[in-house]
């Protein structure tokens, strides 16, 4: 049993923080190695596994990065899957970006029914809450071709592509995309591969609001030490000293909650989701408490769009809304555990 | 004990029904209903036509001009608004400032103010709270020197909410910095066009322009805006924060949000079916109605208390303490219920874009209107405030 993390991840995860800290772009990230480490050495990469993606959002989160590294892993991992290496080393060098079109209105958390369909080298729907589609270079769309699911290459800015992109809670962006008729290459693909590409992307999601609960918990706890009311420092008022540790004991449960993840991600598909839902439950929980808290303990300056507590909450909220939220995989964890 | 209103107070209910349903500006409540900020004209419109039936002052003394609501009319008449998706009649005229008037202000001051409280020709803001005295409020610092027939002030006021649309603003001070600390503050009505006050916005979490900073730059008072007597005001502020205290629980808020939570839940989607039948949700929902229903009973108890005689003293502060967290949980299940939708954030004030919001009406605000109301457990004297009252006047711990 060794609970640390190698040598080599220490090591990215160490240069990753440094370099976020000085504000890093998507260039950055590709030269750090940051990108090829979502891949393993047989798709191109030198990463992978599950740890390889915890150590990454992990700093990605603390950081309050809000570049689309997981849109890239996610439809890259789909893109490894179908073979298509010449796109993926693109992905890995920082010259592609690339973003998953999966989600359609109306499903909330469900993978399908979907609607989307390919005619004649054509695809027609709509897709939903697709983070990064404002910057990406290639649109994956995941469609029906005769009532078989599969994975596209569009252009988004091709014909019969239409974007609808806004500020999302995590900061990044999210457009509604629509297709109408627009040309689309083939890539193939399966719903198998789908549902692991999604449970490295709760991972991610997970690692994330790990990394942002760390930073939340630093910025109160400092607070709490240096905020005088009532003559001193509010950190010395019993009340809040045990809502603080109480948020320390959770995170610590997330983190475990993140390495069970982690550690299984590349089990068999039952045991694989059994955990994703486990720790993204947890996870949402957890993220959920250290946001309320985090605000509630520093009072109204948390409420400010000016302090930089502000989208370090509303990126631990976001959290609970992507790839299912605390109940879908509460409901999911019950029927993979029967 | 009987759990009905008596006769008079249902047909008091039948009236305000009637009138908020023929009286309700249709285009606020559409925007109370969705979550939307209202501007200064749709305040104005709907305290002209209260104010035309009498009701702006339903509150006040008769010998102000008011009707003399009981505490169980204020509260039906909360209930009703938030029912109704009335506005909210803004409180920092009608409801703060002139029961400290007609308390402790002069003659003069009654017979000017009070009467353009309620025409609109004053709007009234609260400058209270400053970045170093929020919970410790009694440690503010903002000072006022007498000066002959002025005061000078100097300092800064945070959280000053609607203060961009104020013309007025009531301020505590530090009038004497040598005595202990509650004794040395003071009362003053301040002129927002004075020379030396600068106003700048705060933009919320949720990207709203709600709140500001006032700050005071050698600012001239004459001295007979002194309210009550000098280094009296704390006295003065205690009273204003212990008046107002029927509608702390929020439990009409509550009520309405209860109720667009069920219509959201009826509508969104959970593997095809209305989201309001899945168990889990559904288990939270309850549990939620659950506890509204023994507020609104606490709420009662208080109200009926208050309407005895009984002073409604640290008793309010349990009503904050439950109410605001039973009406932030109903806006953290609402932000659960849009799922997905509750990722596209677009805010009124952040963006000088035009962006619109993807996802059903419902939707579009169940983020930005779950992050406002954190809020409501800070205001006001937040919920660790509150509970130390509870420990220290009911428990005596």
């Amino acid at each position: 049993m060794d609970f640390n993390h190698t040598e080599e991840r220490r090591m990215l995860a160490d240069s990753l923080r440094r370099t976020l800290e000085r504000g890093a772009d998507w260039a950055k990230l590709a030269e750090l190695g940051v990108l090829g480490a979502l891949f393993t050495e047989d798709e191109g990469g030198f990463g992978g596994s599950g740890f390889d993606l915890a150590v990454i959002y992990e700093e990605l989160g603390r950081a309050g990065c809000t570049l689309p590294v997981l849109e890239a892993g996610l439809a890259g991992g789909l893109l490894a899957d179908c073979g298509q290496s010449d796109l993926v080393e693109q992905i890995i060098a920082g010259e592609l970006r690339t973003t998953l079109a999966y989600a359609e209105p109306g499903l909330r958390y469900d993978l399908g029914p979907i609607t989307t369909s390919v005619n004649s080298g054509a695809v027609s729907g709509r897709k939903t809450v697709v983070g990064g589609a404002d910057t990406a270079d290639l649109l994956v769309v995941s469609a029906l071709q005769d009532g078989a699911l599969g994975f596209h290459g569009v252009d988004p800015k091709g014909p019969g592509v239409t974007l609808h992109t806004t500020p999302s809670l995590d900061g990044g962006m999210v457009s509604e995309v629509t297709l109408d008729a627009a040309p689309a290459t083939p890539y193939g693909g399966t719903q198998a591969q789908l549902e692991q590409r999604l449970a490295a992307a709760t991972l991610a999601v997970c690692a994330d609001a790990l990394g942002t609960m760390d930073t939340a918990k630093a910025m109160t706890l400092d607070y709490l030490r240096t905020r005088t009311q009532f003559g001193v420092p509010i950190g010395k008022f019993q009340a809040l000293q045990h809502r603080m540790a109480d948020v320390a004991i959770e995170i610590e449960m997330a983190r475990s909650a993140v390495i069970n993840l982690a550690g299984n991600l590349h089990a068999e598909a039952r045991e694989r989701d059994r955990h994703a839902s486990a720790a993204k439950n947890l996870v949402g929980r957890t993220a959920h408490l250290v946001a309320e808290e985090a605000i509630q303990m520093h009072g109204g300056i948390a409420m400010t769009e000016e302090y930089a507590l502000a989208p370090i909450s509303r990126r631990l909220i976001a959290a609970g809304h992507r790839f299912g939220d605390e109940d879908w995989h509460l409901e999911r964890f019950i029927r993979l555990s029967a | 004990m009987d759990l009905n209103y008596t006769d008079e107070e249902r047909a008091f209910q039948d009236e305000v029904r009637r009138f908020m349903k023929d009286n309700v500006p249709a285009d606020a409540a559409a925007k109370i209903a969705a979550g939307k900020s209202l501007g200064k004209a749709d305040m104005d419109l709907w305290h002209s036509r209260l104010n035309d039936k009498g009701w702006l002052a339903g509150a006040w003394p008769k010998a102000f001009g008011g009707q003399e609501w009981s505490a169980v009319q204020k509260h039906i008449f909360e209930e009703e608004t938030a029912f109704h998706n009335a506005p909210r009649i803004v409180p920092f005229g009608v409801g703060m400032l002139a029961p400290v008037l007609q308390a402790f202000g002069s003659k003069e001051q009654q017979d000017y103010y009070l009467p353009r409280i309620l025409s609109g020709e004053d709007w009234w803001c609260q400058g209270y709270s400053e970045p170093g005295a929020g919970s410790d409020l009694a440690s503010l610092k903002t000072r006022a020197v007498r000066d002959g027939d002025h005061f000078i002030v100097n300092g800064q006021k945070t959280w000053t909410t609607l203060g961009q649309y104020a013309n007025k603003i009531f301020c505590l001070v530090r009038t004497d910095p040598a005595a202990k600390q509650q004794q040395g503050i003071s009362f003053l009505l301040i002129d927002m066009d004075t020379p030396g006050i600068e106003v700048r916005p705060i933009i919320l979490i949720d990207g709203v322009h709600e709140v500001n900073e006032v700050w005071f730059t050698d600012v001239k008072v004459p001295v007979e805006n002194l309210v009550g007597e000098e280094n009296k005001g704390w006295t003065y502020a205690k009273y204003l924060l212990t008046h107002e205290r029927t509608g702390i629980a929020g439990v009409g808020f509550a009520n309405a949000g209860l109720a667009s939570l069920k219509r959201i839940a009826r509508t969104e989607l959970h593997h095809g079916r209305p989201l309001i039948e899945d168990p889990l949700f559904a288990a939270r929902l309850a549990r939620i109605e659950i506890d509204l229903m023994a507020m609104a009973t606490t709420n009662l108890r208080v109200v009926a208390g208050a309407d005895a005689g009984a002073a409604p003293g640290a008793e309010s502060s349990m009503l904050k303490v439950k109410g605001s967290i039973i009406r932030q949980q109903i806006n953290d299940l609402a932000r659960r219920a849009v799922g997905p939708w509750a990722v596209p954030f677009v805010s009124e004030d952040m963006d000088e874009t035009n962006l619109y919001h993807p996802g059903p009406d419902y939707a579009a605000k169940a983020s930005n209107t779950y992050l406002n109301n954190r809020k409501i457990s800070i205001y006001g004297g937040s919920n660790e405030v509150q509970r130390g009252i509870i420990t220290k006047a009911i428990l005596g711990l």
